[in-house]
Protein backbone atom coordinates (compact mmCIF):
# COMPACT_ATOMS: atom_id res chain seq x y z
CA UNK A 1 0.00 0.00 0.00
CA UNK A 2 1.56 3.41 -0.94
CA UNK A 3 -0.47 7.24 -0.44
CA UNK A 4 2.66 9.27 -1.82
CA UNK A 5 4.31 9.22 -5.35
CA UNK A 6 7.65 8.81 -2.50
CA UNK A 7 6.30 6.17 -1.10
CA UNK A 8 5.74 3.96 -4.01
CA UNK A 9 9.25 4.90 -5.55
CA UNK A 10 10.50 3.80 -2.46
CA UNK A 11 8.97 0.41 -2.16
CA UNK A 12 9.52 -0.27 -6.26
CA UNK A 13 13.38 0.88 -5.49
CA UNK A 14 13.48 -1.26 -2.22
CA UNK A 15 12.31 -4.19 -3.75
CA UNK A 16 13.85 -4.19 -7.02
CA UNK A 17 10.69 -4.38 -8.31
CA UNK A 18 8.83 -2.58 -11.10
CA UNK A 19 6.37 -0.05 -10.27
CA UNK A 20 3.54 -1.87 -12.06
CA UNK A 21 4.21 -4.85 -10.09
CA UNK A 22 3.84 -2.23 -7.05
CA UNK A 23 0.60 -1.53 -7.84
CA UNK A 24 -0.37 -5.09 -8.90
CA UNK A 25 0.24 -6.11 -5.41
CA UNK A 26 -1.06 -3.78 -3.11
CA UNK A 27 -4.06 -4.13 -5.32
CA UNK A 28 -4.37 -8.25 -4.22
CA UNK A 29 -3.74 -6.88 -0.71
CA UNK A 30 -6.19 -3.97 -0.80
CA UNK A 31 -9.13 -6.26 -2.54
CA UNK A 32 -8.06 -9.67 -1.48
CA UNK A 33 -8.36 -10.69 -4.97
CA UNK A 34 -5.95 -13.33 -6.97
CA UNK A 35 -3.08 -12.25 -9.06
CA UNK A 36 -4.78 -13.23 -12.26
CA UNK A 37 -8.42 -11.98 -11.77
CA UNK A 38 -6.68 -8.28 -11.32
CA UNK A 39 -4.50 -8.89 -14.09
CA UNK A 40 -7.33 -10.29 -16.61
CA UNK A 41 -9.53 -7.24 -15.43
CA UNK A 42 -6.88 -4.55 -16.63
CA UNK A 43 -6.57 -6.88 -20.29
CA UNK A 44 -10.17 -6.20 -20.80
CA UNK A 45 -9.61 -2.40 -19.97
CA UNK A 46 -6.75 -2.69 -22.53
CA UNK A 47 -9.13 -4.59 -25.18
CA UNK A 48 -11.66 -1.99 -24.24
CA UNK A 49 -9.03 1.38 -25.14
CA UNK A 50 -7.72 -0.50 -28.24
CA UNK A 51 -11.49 -1.25 -29.63
CA UNK A 52 -12.15 2.38 -29.04
CA UNK A 53 -8.75 3.93 -31.00
CA UNK A 54 -9.11 1.52 -34.03
CA UNK A 55 -12.88 2.51 -33.71
CA UNK A 56 -11.55 6.20 -33.96
CA UNK A 57 -9.20 6.22 -36.48
CA UNK A 58 -10.95 3.84 -38.51
CA UNK A 59 -14.76 5.03 -38.80
CA UNK A 60 -16.41 8.57 -39.58
CA UNK A 61 -17.05 8.66 -36.13
CA UNK A 62 -19.26 11.94 -34.85
CA UNK A 63 -20.72 13.69 -32.38
CA UNK A 64 -24.67 14.13 -31.51
CA UNK A 65 -23.92 17.64 -31.57
CA UNK A 66 -21.82 17.58 -34.45
CA UNK A 67 -19.13 19.46 -32.58
CA UNK A 68 -16.64 16.62 -33.19
CA UNK A 69 -15.44 13.70 -34.72
CA UNK A 70 -13.28 12.65 -37.91
CA UNK A 71 -10.38 14.92 -36.26
CA UNK A 72 -8.30 11.62 -35.62
CA UNK A 73 -9.11 10.08 -39.17
CA UNK A 74 -7.10 13.26 -41.00
CA UNK A 75 -4.35 13.46 -38.94
CA UNK A 76 -4.03 9.72 -39.80
CA UNK A 77 -4.45 10.88 -43.44
CA UNK A 78 -1.99 13.43 -42.47
CA UNK A 79 0.34 11.25 -41.53
CA UNK A 80 0.90 9.24 -44.52
CA UNK A 81 1.85 12.01 -46.10
CA UNK A 82 5.00 11.71 -44.86
CA UNK A 83 4.81 15.77 -44.22
CA UNK A 84 4.58 15.69 -40.75
CA UNK A 85 6.64 18.21 -38.60
CA UNK A 86 6.18 15.92 -35.42
CA UNK A 87 6.99 13.25 -36.20
CA UNK A 88 5.22 9.57 -36.51
CA UNK A 89 5.41 8.43 -33.14
CA UNK A 90 4.32 11.93 -31.39
CA UNK A 91 1.44 12.19 -34.05
CA UNK A 92 0.29 8.51 -33.87
CA UNK A 93 0.13 9.35 -30.06
CA UNK A 94 -2.10 12.53 -30.78
CA UNK A 95 -4.41 10.64 -33.16
CA UNK A 96 -4.85 7.71 -31.33
CA UNK A 97 -5.97 10.29 -28.02
CA UNK A 98 -8.06 12.02 -30.16
CA UNK A 99 -9.84 8.84 -31.92
CA UNK A 100 -10.67 7.99 -28.00
CA UNK A 101 -12.03 11.10 -27.00
CA UNK A 102 -14.29 11.37 -30.11
CA UNK A 103 -15.37 8.23 -29.40
CA UNK A 104 -16.31 9.06 -26.10
CA UNK A 105 -18.07 12.09 -27.31
CA UNK A 106 -20.12 10.17 -29.15
CA UNK A 107 -21.55 8.49 -26.84
CA UNK A 108 -19.28 4.41 -27.31
CA UNK A 109 -17.35 2.35 -25.18
CA UNK A 110 -14.38 3.78 -23.78
CA UNK A 111 -12.42 2.78 -20.41
CA UNK A 112 -12.03 6.23 -17.96
CA UNK A 113 -8.42 6.83 -17.50
CA UNK A 114 -8.82 8.64 -14.59
CA UNK A 115 -12.41 9.62 -16.18
CA UNK A 116 -14.04 9.51 -19.23
CA UNK A 117 -13.16 13.54 -20.34
CA UNK A 118 -9.61 12.63 -19.89
CA UNK A 119 -9.62 9.04 -21.41
CA UNK A 120 -7.54 9.53 -24.80
CA UNK A 121 -4.11 10.34 -23.22
CA UNK A 122 -2.95 6.99 -21.44
CA UNK A 123 -4.37 4.77 -24.75
CA UNK A 124 -3.21 7.64 -27.08
CA UNK A 125 0.55 7.28 -25.44
CA UNK A 126 0.57 3.72 -24.98
CA UNK A 127 -0.96 2.97 -28.35
CA UNK A 128 1.08 5.37 -30.02
CA UNK A 129 4.15 4.04 -29.27
CA UNK A 130 3.54 0.73 -30.00
CA UNK A 131 5.08 1.36 -33.52
CA UNK A 132 8.27 2.83 -32.48
CA UNK A 133 8.84 0.56 -29.25
CA UNK A 134 7.27 -3.01 -29.65
CA UNK A 135 5.85 -3.43 -26.32
CA UNK A 136 4.95 -7.52 -25.47
CA UNK A 137 1.30 -7.90 -24.45
CA UNK A 138 2.70 -7.55 -20.65
CA UNK A 139 4.59 -4.59 -20.95
CA UNK A 140 1.17 -3.08 -22.29
CA UNK A 141 -1.08 -4.57 -19.51
CA UNK A 142 1.83 -3.12 -16.93
CA UNK A 143 1.89 0.76 -18.74
CA UNK A 144 -1.74 0.32 -16.86
CA UNK A 145 -0.61 -0.46 -13.83
CA UNK A 146 1.60 2.11 -13.48
CA UNK A 147 -0.18 4.85 -14.73
CA UNK A 148 -2.75 3.50 -12.33
CA UNK A 149 -0.73 4.02 -9.33
CA UNK A 150 0.40 7.37 -9.96
CA UNK A 151 -3.38 8.27 -10.71
CA UNK A 152 -4.16 6.77 -7.38
CA UNK A 153 -1.94 8.65 -5.36
CA UNK A 154 -3.29 12.13 -7.77
CA UNK A 155 -7.19 11.06 -6.97
CA UNK A 156 -6.57 10.58 -2.87
CA UNK A 157 -4.40 13.34 -2.20
CA UNK A 158 -5.85 16.02 -4.84
CA UNK A 159 -8.48 15.21 -7.51
CA UNK A 160 -9.28 13.73 -10.91
CA UNK A 161 -12.56 15.40 -10.89
CA UNK A 162 -12.36 18.74 -13.61
CA UNK A 163 -15.58 20.06 -11.57
CA UNK A 164 -13.33 20.49 -8.38
CA UNK A 165 -10.01 20.94 -9.57
CA UNK A 166 -10.35 21.96 -13.50
CA UNK A 167 -8.97 19.94 -16.87
CA UNK A 168 -5.16 20.45 -14.54
CA UNK A 169 -6.99 17.41 -12.38
CA UNK A 170 -8.07 15.48 -15.27
CA UNK A 171 -6.11 16.05 -18.47
CA UNK A 172 -3.19 16.94 -16.19
CA UNK A 173 -3.23 13.78 -14.19
CA UNK A 174 -3.75 11.68 -17.14
CA UNK A 175 -1.09 13.53 -18.83
CA UNK A 176 1.26 13.08 -16.48
CA UNK A 177 0.28 9.01 -15.36
CA UNK A 178 1.25 8.08 -19.09
CA UNK A 179 4.37 10.34 -18.90
CA UNK A 180 5.58 8.28 -15.37
CA UNK A 181 4.09 4.61 -17.45
CA UNK A 182 6.17 5.78 -20.58
CA UNK A 183 9.12 6.00 -18.62
CA UNK A 184 9.03 2.55 -17.06
CA UNK A 185 8.20 1.07 -20.52
CA UNK A 186 10.93 2.51 -21.58
CA UNK A 187 13.51 1.02 -19.28
CA UNK A 188 14.08 4.23 -16.92
CA UNK A 189 13.92 3.97 -13.29
CA UNK A 190 11.14 4.74 -10.27
CA UNK A 191 12.67 7.99 -9.77
CA UNK A 192 12.01 9.08 -13.39
CA UNK A 193 8.57 8.12 -13.88
CA UNK A 194 7.79 10.21 -10.98
CA UNK A 195 10.19 13.09 -12.73
CA UNK A 196 8.33 12.34 -15.75
CA UNK A 197 4.75 12.72 -13.91
CA UNK A 198 5.97 15.87 -12.03
CA UNK A 199 7.42 17.25 -15.00
CA UNK A 200 4.23 16.63 -17.16
CA UNK A 201 1.14 17.93 -14.67
CA UNK A 202 3.59 20.69 -13.68
CA UNK A 203 3.47 22.19 -16.93
CA UNK A 204 -0.43 21.98 -17.14
CA UNK A 205 -1.09 23.41 -13.62
CA UNK A 206 -3.64 25.98 -14.05
CA UNK A 207 -5.69 24.35 -16.65
CA UNK A 208 -9.32 25.29 -16.41
CA UNK A 209 -12.30 23.36 -17.20
CA UNK A 210 -14.04 24.76 -20.22
CA UNK A 211 -16.79 22.59 -22.04
CA UNK A 212 -18.34 24.53 -25.02
CA UNK A 213 -22.08 24.04 -24.03
CA UNK A 214 -21.04 21.88 -21.47
CA UNK A 215 -19.96 18.86 -23.89
CA UNK A 216 -17.19 16.94 -23.41
CA UNK A 217 -16.21 17.56 -27.06
CA UNK A 218 -14.45 21.24 -27.11
CA UNK A 219 -11.77 21.52 -26.17
CA UNK A 220 -11.31 18.22 -24.96
CA UNK A 221 -10.46 16.36 -27.40
CA UNK A 222 -7.69 18.48 -28.77
CA UNK A 223 -6.54 18.58 -25.12
CA UNK A 224 -6.28 14.79 -24.80
CA UNK A 225 -4.41 14.62 -28.02
CA UNK A 226 -1.92 17.46 -27.19
CA UNK A 227 -1.67 15.77 -23.67
CA UNK A 228 -0.37 12.46 -24.74
CA UNK A 229 2.61 14.63 -26.89
CA UNK A 230 3.13 16.52 -23.78
CA UNK A 231 3.50 12.91 -21.92
CA UNK A 232 6.00 11.84 -24.14
CA UNK A 233 8.26 14.24 -24.54
CA UNK A 234 8.13 14.53 -20.40
CA UNK A 235 9.34 11.25 -20.66
CA UNK A 236 11.57 11.94 -23.11
CA UNK A 237 13.05 14.83 -20.86
CA UNK A 238 12.79 12.50 -17.85
CA UNK A 239 14.87 9.46 -19.40
CA UNK A 240 17.83 12.08 -20.61
CA UNK A 241 18.33 12.15 -16.91
CA UNK A 242 16.50 15.71 -16.06
CA UNK A 243 15.01 15.67 -12.76
CA UNK A 244 12.12 18.13 -11.86
CA UNK A 245 13.12 20.68 -9.23
CA UNK A 246 9.64 19.94 -7.30
CA UNK A 247 9.10 16.73 -6.27
CA UNK A 248 6.37 15.01 -7.65
CA UNK A 249 4.10 14.89 -4.85
CA UNK A 250 4.32 18.77 -4.50
CA UNK A 251 3.48 19.14 -7.65
CA UNK A 252 0.32 17.25 -7.11
CA UNK A 253 -0.28 18.78 -3.86
CA UNK A 254 0.22 22.23 -5.74
CA UNK A 255 -2.36 21.28 -8.45
CA UNK A 256 -4.73 20.40 -5.74
CA UNK A 257 -4.61 24.06 -4.46
CA UNK A 258 -4.77 25.66 -7.77
CA UNK A 259 -7.57 23.39 -8.26
CA UNK A 260 -9.29 24.99 -4.67
CA UNK A 261 -8.18 28.63 -6.12
CA UNK A 262 -9.73 27.95 -9.09
CA UNK A 263 -13.38 30.18 -9.48
CA UNK A 264 -16.52 27.84 -10.22
CA UNK A 265 -16.74 29.47 -13.58
CA UNK A 266 -14.06 27.61 -14.18
CA UNK A 267 -14.51 23.90 -13.36
CA UNK A 268 -16.96 22.13 -15.35
CA UNK A 269 -19.74 24.67 -15.41
CA UNK A 270 -19.56 25.72 -18.98
CA UNK A 271 -19.37 29.13 -17.78
CA UNK A 272 -16.01 30.50 -18.45
CA UNK A 273 -13.33 30.05 -20.84
CA UNK A 274 -13.66 28.74 -24.00
CA UNK A 275 -16.94 28.14 -23.12
CA UNK A 276 -17.86 31.60 -22.52
CA UNK A 277 -16.59 33.30 -25.61
CA UNK A 278 -18.75 34.25 -28.58
CA UNK A 279 -18.79 31.35 -30.81
CA UNK A 280 -18.65 29.29 -27.91
CA UNK A 281 -22.03 30.65 -26.49
CA UNK A 282 -23.78 30.27 -29.87
CA UNK A 283 -22.77 26.90 -30.48
CA UNK A 284 -24.39 26.02 -27.09
CA UNK A 285 -27.50 27.94 -28.17
CA UNK A 286 -27.62 26.14 -32.06
CA UNK A 287 -27.39 23.01 -30.19
CA UNK A 288 -29.70 22.79 -27.62
CA UNK A 289 -31.38 26.47 -27.94
CA UNK A 290 -33.82 26.43 -25.00
CA UNK A 291 -35.17 23.00 -25.05
CA UNK A 292 -34.39 20.18 -22.88
CA UNK A 293 -32.02 17.46 -24.91
CA UNK A 294 -34.40 14.78 -24.55
CA UNK A 295 -38.29 15.21 -25.20
CA UNK A 296 -38.55 12.26 -22.98
CA UNK A 297 -38.00 14.16 -19.74
CA UNK A 298 -39.84 16.47 -17.78
CA UNK A 299 -38.07 19.50 -16.70
CA UNK A 300 -39.75 21.69 -14.57
CA UNK B 1 -8.98 7.11 1.67
CA UNK B 2 -11.38 7.78 -0.83
CA UNK B 3 -10.33 5.88 -4.02
CA UNK B 4 -9.22 2.22 -2.77
CA UNK B 5 -8.81 0.53 -6.51
CA UNK B 6 -6.28 0.65 -9.56
CA UNK B 7 -9.87 -0.29 -11.36
CA UNK B 8 -11.24 3.40 -9.64
CA UNK B 9 -8.29 4.95 -11.82
CA UNK B 10 -8.35 2.72 -14.85
CA UNK B 11 -12.10 1.99 -15.21
CA UNK B 12 -14.75 2.09 -15.65
CA UNK B 13 -15.58 1.18 -18.93
CA UNK B 14 -18.65 3.46 -19.94
CA UNK B 15 -20.61 5.06 -22.65
CA UNK B 16 -18.80 8.15 -22.53
CA UNK B 17 -19.33 10.98 -22.61
CA UNK B 18 -17.98 11.92 -18.69
CA UNK B 19 -17.41 9.72 -16.06
CA UNK B 20 -18.40 12.05 -13.52
CA UNK B 21 -21.34 12.99 -14.92
CA UNK B 22 -22.45 9.71 -17.31
CA UNK B 23 -21.02 7.11 -15.15
CA UNK B 24 -20.99 8.38 -11.57
CA UNK B 25 -24.62 9.49 -12.38
CA UNK B 26 -25.73 6.00 -13.60
CA UNK B 27 -24.11 4.40 -10.22
CA UNK B 28 -26.15 6.98 -8.20
CA UNK B 29 -29.37 6.24 -10.25
CA UNK B 30 -28.55 2.38 -9.64
CA UNK B 31 -27.77 2.74 -5.91
CA UNK B 32 -31.08 4.38 -5.50
CA UNK B 33 -33.09 1.70 -7.46
CA UNK B 34 -31.41 -0.61 -5.17
CA UNK B 35 -31.64 0.51 -1.96
CA UNK B 36 -35.64 1.25 -3.10
CA UNK B 37 -35.73 -2.16 -3.79
CA UNK B 38 -38.65 -2.03 -6.51
CA UNK B 39 -39.57 0.01 -9.88
CA UNK B 40 -40.16 3.32 -8.60
CA UNK B 41 -43.47 5.25 -10.35
CA UNK B 42 -42.29 8.39 -10.34
CA UNK B 43 -38.79 9.77 -9.47
CA UNK B 44 -38.12 13.41 -9.04
CA UNK B 45 -34.80 14.30 -9.43
CA UNK B 46 -32.79 17.60 -8.17
CA UNK B 47 -29.43 18.37 -9.99
CA UNK B 48 -27.10 21.11 -8.34
CA UNK B 49 -23.49 22.48 -9.33
CA UNK B 50 -21.82 21.95 -11.96
CA UNK B 51 -24.84 18.95 -12.60
CA UNK B 52 -27.25 21.37 -12.89
CA UNK B 53 -25.01 23.72 -15.50
CA UNK B 54 -23.95 20.71 -17.94
CA UNK B 55 -26.48 17.64 -17.44
CA UNK B 56 -27.82 18.30 -20.97
CA UNK B 57 -24.04 17.89 -22.84
CA UNK B 58 -23.29 15.48 -20.15
CA UNK B 59 -25.93 13.25 -20.81
CA UNK B 60 -26.66 13.35 -16.83
CA UNK B 61 -30.16 12.75 -17.36
CA UNK B 62 -29.84 9.42 -19.30
CA UNK B 63 -27.30 8.34 -17.48
CA UNK B 64 -29.55 8.64 -14.16
CA UNK B 65 -32.48 7.01 -15.95
CA UNK B 66 -30.29 4.35 -16.98
CA UNK B 67 -29.32 3.52 -13.63
CA UNK B 68 -32.68 3.90 -11.67
CA UNK B 69 -33.76 0.99 -14.52
CA UNK B 70 -30.73 -0.86 -13.20
CA UNK B 71 -28.18 -0.56 -16.66
CA UNK B 72 -24.56 -0.61 -15.62
CA UNK B 73 -21.88 2.11 -17.29
CA UNK B 74 -21.11 0.16 -20.31
CA UNK B 75 -24.68 -0.71 -21.47
CA UNK B 76 -25.01 0.72 -25.10
CA UNK B 77 -29.04 1.23 -24.05
CA UNK B 78 -27.72 4.05 -21.94
CA UNK B 79 -29.01 7.09 -24.80
CA UNK B 80 -32.18 5.75 -24.98
CA UNK B 81 -32.89 5.06 -21.53
CA UNK B 82 -35.35 7.78 -20.81
CA UNK B 83 -37.50 6.58 -23.37
CA UNK B 84 -37.35 2.73 -22.03
CA UNK B 85 -38.24 4.17 -18.45
CA UNK B 86 -41.26 5.98 -19.60
CA UNK B 87 -41.97 3.18 -21.71
CA UNK B 88 -41.76 0.93 -18.33
CA UNK B 89 -44.04 3.14 -16.66
CA UNK B 90 -41.16 5.15 -14.60
CA UNK B 91 -41.84 8.87 -14.89
CA UNK B 92 -38.97 10.91 -14.40
CA UNK B 93 -38.92 15.26 -13.40
CA UNK B 94 -35.60 16.62 -13.26
CA UNK B 95 -34.99 20.42 -11.57
CA UNK B 96 -31.74 22.57 -12.46
CA UNK B 97 -31.03 24.27 -9.45
CA UNK B 98 -28.41 26.55 -10.39
CA UNK B 99 -28.99 28.06 -6.96
CA UNK B 100 -28.40 26.68 -3.49
CA UNK B 101 -25.39 26.20 -2.44
CA UNK B 102 -23.36 22.56 -2.36
CA UNK B 103 -20.52 21.21 -0.53
CA UNK B 104 -19.50 19.15 -3.78
CA UNK B 105 -20.16 20.50 -7.81
CA UNK B 106 -21.57 17.54 -8.68
CA UNK B 107 -24.91 16.81 -6.22
CA UNK B 108 -28.00 15.34 -7.23
CA UNK B 109 -31.20 14.82 -5.19
CA UNK B 110 -33.61 11.72 -6.32
CA UNK B 111 -36.75 11.34 -4.55
CA UNK B 112 -38.41 7.83 -5.34
CA UNK B 113 -41.87 6.90 -4.94
CA UNK B 114 -44.33 3.66 -6.06
CA UNK B 115 -47.80 3.30 -3.83
CA UNK B 116 -47.22 4.63 -0.89
CA UNK B 117 -43.69 3.86 -0.53
CA UNK B 118 -40.71 6.71 -0.73
CA UNK B 119 -37.20 6.98 -0.22
CA UNK B 120 -35.15 10.13 -0.61
CA UNK B 121 -31.58 9.96 -1.51
CA UNK B 122 -28.61 12.44 -2.07
CA UNK B 123 -25.69 11.51 -4.39
CA UNK B 124 -22.43 13.06 -4.96
CA UNK B 125 -20.19 12.15 -7.66
CA UNK B 126 -16.95 12.88 -6.63
CA UNK B 127 -14.67 11.90 -10.02
CA UNK B 128 -13.59 8.93 -11.94
CA UNK B 129 -16.96 7.39 -12.03
CA UNK B 130 -16.90 6.94 -7.83
CA UNK B 131 -19.59 8.32 -5.87
CA UNK B 132 -20.33 8.93 -2.30
CA UNK B 133 -24.10 8.63 -0.97
CA UNK B 134 -24.46 11.21 1.36
CA UNK B 135 -27.76 11.10 2.39
CA UNK B 136 -30.80 9.02 2.89
CA UNK B 137 -34.26 9.96 3.99
CA UNK B 138 -32.79 12.84 5.95
CA UNK B 139 -30.03 11.33 7.64
CA UNK B 140 -26.46 11.77 7.01
CA UNK B 141 -24.03 8.85 6.18
CA UNK B 142 -21.19 8.48 3.85
CA UNK B 143 -21.77 5.34 1.32
CA UNK B 144 -19.42 5.13 -1.57
CA UNK B 145 -21.40 1.85 -2.98
CA UNK B 146 -17.98 -0.11 -3.79
CA UNK B 147 -18.56 -2.52 -0.59
CA UNK B 148 -21.92 -4.82 0.08
CA UNK B 149 -23.92 -2.80 2.89
CA UNK B 150 -27.16 -2.57 4.98
CA UNK B 151 -28.87 -0.15 5.47
CA UNK B 152 -31.20 -0.19 8.69
CA UNK B 153 -33.97 2.69 9.80
CA UNK B 154 -34.88 1.82 13.35
CA UNK B 155 -36.22 3.01 16.53
CA UNK B 156 -33.21 4.69 18.16
CA UNK B 157 -33.59 2.21 21.54
CA UNK B 158 -30.84 0.64 23.10
CA UNK B 159 -29.88 -2.51 22.41
CA UNK B 160 -31.17 -2.65 18.54
CA UNK B 161 -27.22 -1.75 17.56
CA UNK B 162 -26.16 -5.20 19.01
CA UNK B 163 -29.05 -7.48 18.14
CA UNK B 164 -28.97 -6.30 14.47
CA UNK B 165 -24.82 -6.62 14.49
CA UNK B 166 -25.15 -10.05 16.51
CA UNK B 167 -27.00 -11.67 13.79
CA UNK B 168 -24.66 -10.31 11.22
CA UNK B 169 -22.17 -12.27 13.40
CA UNK B 170 -24.08 -15.43 13.11
CA UNK B 171 -23.93 -15.36 9.44
CA UNK B 172 -20.15 -15.06 9.74
CA UNK B 173 -20.44 -11.73 7.72
CA UNK B 174 -17.23 -9.52 8.59
CA UNK B 175 -18.25 -5.58 9.28
CA UNK B 176 -15.62 -3.24 7.39
CA UNK B 177 -17.23 0.23 8.54
CA UNK B 178 -20.04 0.90 10.19
CA UNK B 179 -22.38 3.93 11.52
CA UNK B 180 -25.23 5.12 13.09
CA UNK B 181 -27.32 8.20 12.53
CA UNK B 182 -30.26 9.71 14.13
CA UNK B 183 -32.33 12.97 13.92
CA UNK B 184 -33.75 13.43 17.81
CA UNK B 185 -33.24 10.86 20.98
CA UNK B 186 -35.45 7.97 21.05
CA UNK B 187 -36.97 8.70 17.64
CA UNK B 188 -35.70 7.15 13.91
CA UNK B 189 -32.21 6.32 13.41
CA UNK B 190 -30.34 5.06 10.58
CA UNK B 191 -27.61 1.72 10.70
CA UNK B 192 -25.07 1.87 7.80
CA UNK B 193 -23.06 -1.58 7.90
CA UNK B 194 -20.60 -2.26 5.12
CA UNK B 195 -19.26 -5.44 4.71
CA UNK B 196 -16.82 -7.66 3.31
CA UNK B 197 -19.11 -10.51 2.29
CA UNK B 198 -22.59 -10.13 0.42
CA UNK B 199 -25.44 -9.96 2.51
CA UNK B 200 -27.99 -12.79 1.65
CA UNK B 201 -31.84 -12.35 2.12
CA UNK B 202 -31.96 -14.80 4.52
CA UNK B 203 -30.15 -12.36 6.63
CA UNK B 204 -32.16 -9.27 5.44
CA UNK B 205 -35.03 -11.20 6.26
CA UNK B 206 -34.27 -12.12 10.05
CA UNK B 207 -32.89 -8.70 10.64
CA UNK B 208 -36.44 -7.01 9.70
CA UNK B 209 -37.85 -9.17 12.17
CA UNK B 210 -36.08 -7.81 15.00
CA UNK B 211 -38.22 -5.51 17.24
CA UNK B 212 -37.54 -2.12 16.21
CA UNK B 213 -36.46 -2.41 12.71
CA UNK B 214 -38.58 -0.42 10.27
CA UNK B 215 -37.20 -1.09 7.24
CA UNK B 216 -34.17 -3.29 5.79
CA UNK B 217 -32.80 -2.16 2.67
CA UNK B 218 -29.23 -4.38 0.82
CA UNK B 219 -26.45 -3.03 -1.50
CA UNK B 220 -25.08 -5.80 -3.03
Amino acid sequence: MFTTVKELTEQSVKSGLPLSEIMIRSEMDTTQKSRDEIYHRMEKNLEVMEKAVDRGIHEQVRSHSGLTGGDARRLQTYLKSGRSLSGDTLLQAVSMAMATNEVNAAMGIICATPTAGSAGVVPGTLFGLRKRMQPTHDQMVRFLFTAGAFGFIVANNASIAGAAGGCQAEVGSATGMAAAATVELAGGSPEQSADAMAIALGNMLGLVCDPVAGLVEVPCVKRNAIGASTAIVAADIALAGIKSKIPCDEVIDAMYQVGRLMPAALRETAMGGLADTRTGRELKQRIFGGRAQNPAVEEK
Amino acid sequence: MKYRSVFDIIGPVMVGPSSSHTAGAVRIGKTARKLFGIKPDHVEITLYGSFAETYRGHGTDLALAAGLLNFGTNDTRLPEALTIAREQGIRITITPDQKTQVAHPNTARLILSAGGKTLELVGVSIGGGKIEITEVDGFSISLTGSNPALLVLHRDKYGAVAEVAGLIAKYEINISHMEVSRHERGHLALMVIQTDEEISEALAAEIAGLQNMLNVAVLS
